[in-house]
């Protein structure tokens, strides 16, 4: 082991964490927000509406997410949609994440009791009252655990964003890899700082449920 | 003295795929009267309750509130949500699993209607929560989730949730079935306070003596038909239909021991 090395990268190195932190932080946020509207439109637009999200997730979720950056990457110019590889990565991330928080969030809506949405029907409340005050908040809860899990899946997804070259984690490990052939030292920072991203984000899940449950855990 | 609504019922149908669950259920609903609907689990009576705020949607026949049909501007064409959503504001509903909404305090519960459908300013809408806890006996609970409360407290927080919002008629459906025995009396006093008042009610229930000692009317359905409707001492004490007896005789076996 020569940890010398990681003098000389610590900056550079420090620099794709901090990368990684954001592109993971904006393509989950980006990823839920769009797999949000897409599981409210498969609620409550109309039958074909519904069959071009459902497809839209169907192609999605299964193609593997390296080709789908390349074709974003490489393709996109073709089409004229020419991005630099870091909101490329961005965008990608977020198409990427965006049917499986979908599917989150249709599962955390069906676990709210039918019972609660008709009592505020019952009561004349208008639809998007229903979805912002009942709906949203009690399909949040249900949905929490399976969102942080998800978040924290994603994080490792970033790594992928390096072939596009955004200069996240893996890129610069690469780097100093290549550079200094010490693949092993690289590696375990690689690892070390996803260790520590992750624990971190388990953790603040935990205490987020923990906090949003509070009052509906029954008591007898 | 409430303003209180009637409701009419004429031909209603109901079917689910080729099931039918309502046929052809003829009811009047007088105002400030109290309606109990008996009859054996599936029968058709929660089904028939829901059609009157249009819960479950009739395929044919009116359903009246006040004289003004509820759920369509015409025959197959349906009402705006808009429209609907104003005659559900008269009508309170309360539910055999009371369906309080666990992220609010009983406060919260009571006035969220407030806030959201009648556009009362939140300090207002707070007042009136705070009253209509009080009436159904629960201003101390008024800072308590449901999951802190009793089965007959929720039970009593959703009719104060109904109450609130000056409804002219009440469905209630099954309110006590899923309440352990020695807290049905809790919310059934406070129905018949409200009764008492004046109010139109229309009571899904299997609290015999509720029915004998508060309706005004009681019907009695099986099969998705409504059998009889009558005084309660008719129907419960002196039924002359074989299937009013025979469902009275399996309740009466039931409840003695």
């Amino acid at each position: 082991m020569e940890w010398s090395v990681l003098q000389q990268y610590g900056p550079s190195l420090l620099k794709g964490f901090g990368n990684t932190i954001l592109c993971w932080a904006l393509g989950t946020v980006f990823g839920m927000a769009l797999g949000l509207v897409i599981a409210l439109i498969q609620r409550y637009a109309p039958r074909w509406v519904t069959w071009i999200v459902q497809a839209y997730i169907e192609v999605i979720r299964g193609t593997p997410f390296l080709v789908q950056l390349f074709v974003l990457y490489y393709g996109g110019p073709l089409v004229g949609l020419r991005l630099d590889a870091l909101p490329a990565g961005l965008l990608g991330l977020t198409i990427y994440g965006s049917p499986y928080f979908a599917e989150i969030f249709r599962s955390g809506f069906r676990a709210v009791p039918d019972g609660q949405i008709e009592a505020a029907r019952a009561i004349g409340m208008s639809e998007s009252d229903i979805v912002r005050r009942i709906l949203l908040p009690l399909g949040l809860v249900s949905a929490l655990p399976a969102l942080v899990n998800f978040s924290i899946i994603l994080t490792k997804e970033t790594v992928i964003l390096s072939i596009i070259t955004v200069p996240e984690l893996l890129y610069q490990v690469q780097r100093m890899s290549a550079e200094t052939f010490r693949y092993v030292e690289a590696n375990l920072v690689l690892a070390l700082f996803f260790w520590g991203l992750v624990e971190t984000i388990s953790r603040v899940g935990l205490r987020l449920e923990a906090r949003i449950t509070k009052h509906l855990i029954e008591r007898t | 003295m409430l303003a209180a609504s009637s409701v009419e019922m004429r031909k209603v149908n109901k079917y689910y795929g080729k099931f039918q669950a309502l046929k052809d259920i003829e009811l009047s609903i007088p105002p400030g009267k109290v309606t109990c609907l008996i009859g054996p689990s599936g029968s058709g009576k929660s089904t028939l309750l829901r059609c009157i705020n249009f819960l479950e949607e009739y395929d044919s026949g009116e359903v009246r509130i006040d004289g003004q049909l509820i759920g369509y501007d015409a025959p197959n064409k349906k009402m705006s949500g808009r429209r609907l959503r104003e005659m559900r504001r008269s009508i309170g509903m309360v539910f055999q699993q009371f369906n309080l909404w666990p992220h609010m305090t009983a406060r919260e519960n009571v006035a969220e209607g407030l806030i959201r459908v009648r556009r009362i300013s939140k300090a207002d809408a707070d007042r009136r929560a705070s009253e209509a806890l009080a009436k159904v006996g629960l201003a101390d609970k008024s800072a308590s989730h449901p999951s802190r409360l009793s089965g007959g407290q929720q039970q009593r927080v959703a009719i104060a949730r109904a109450i609130a919002m000056e409804p002219k008629l009440m469905l209630f459906d099954e309110p006590t079935s899923a309440l352990d025995p020695e807290l049905v009396g809790e919310v059934l006093s406070v129905m018949r306070t409200l009764a008492g008042e004046g109010m139109t009610m229309v009571v899904v229930t299997h609290e015999m003596g509720f029915a004998a000692h508060v309706a005004d009317q009681v019907g009695f359905m099986e099969k998705g038909e409504l059998v009889s409707v009558d005084s309660p001492d008719r129907i419960l004490h002196r039924p002359e239909d074989a299937r009013i007896q025979s469902f009275l005789r399996t309740y009466h076996e039931r409840n003695s021991f």
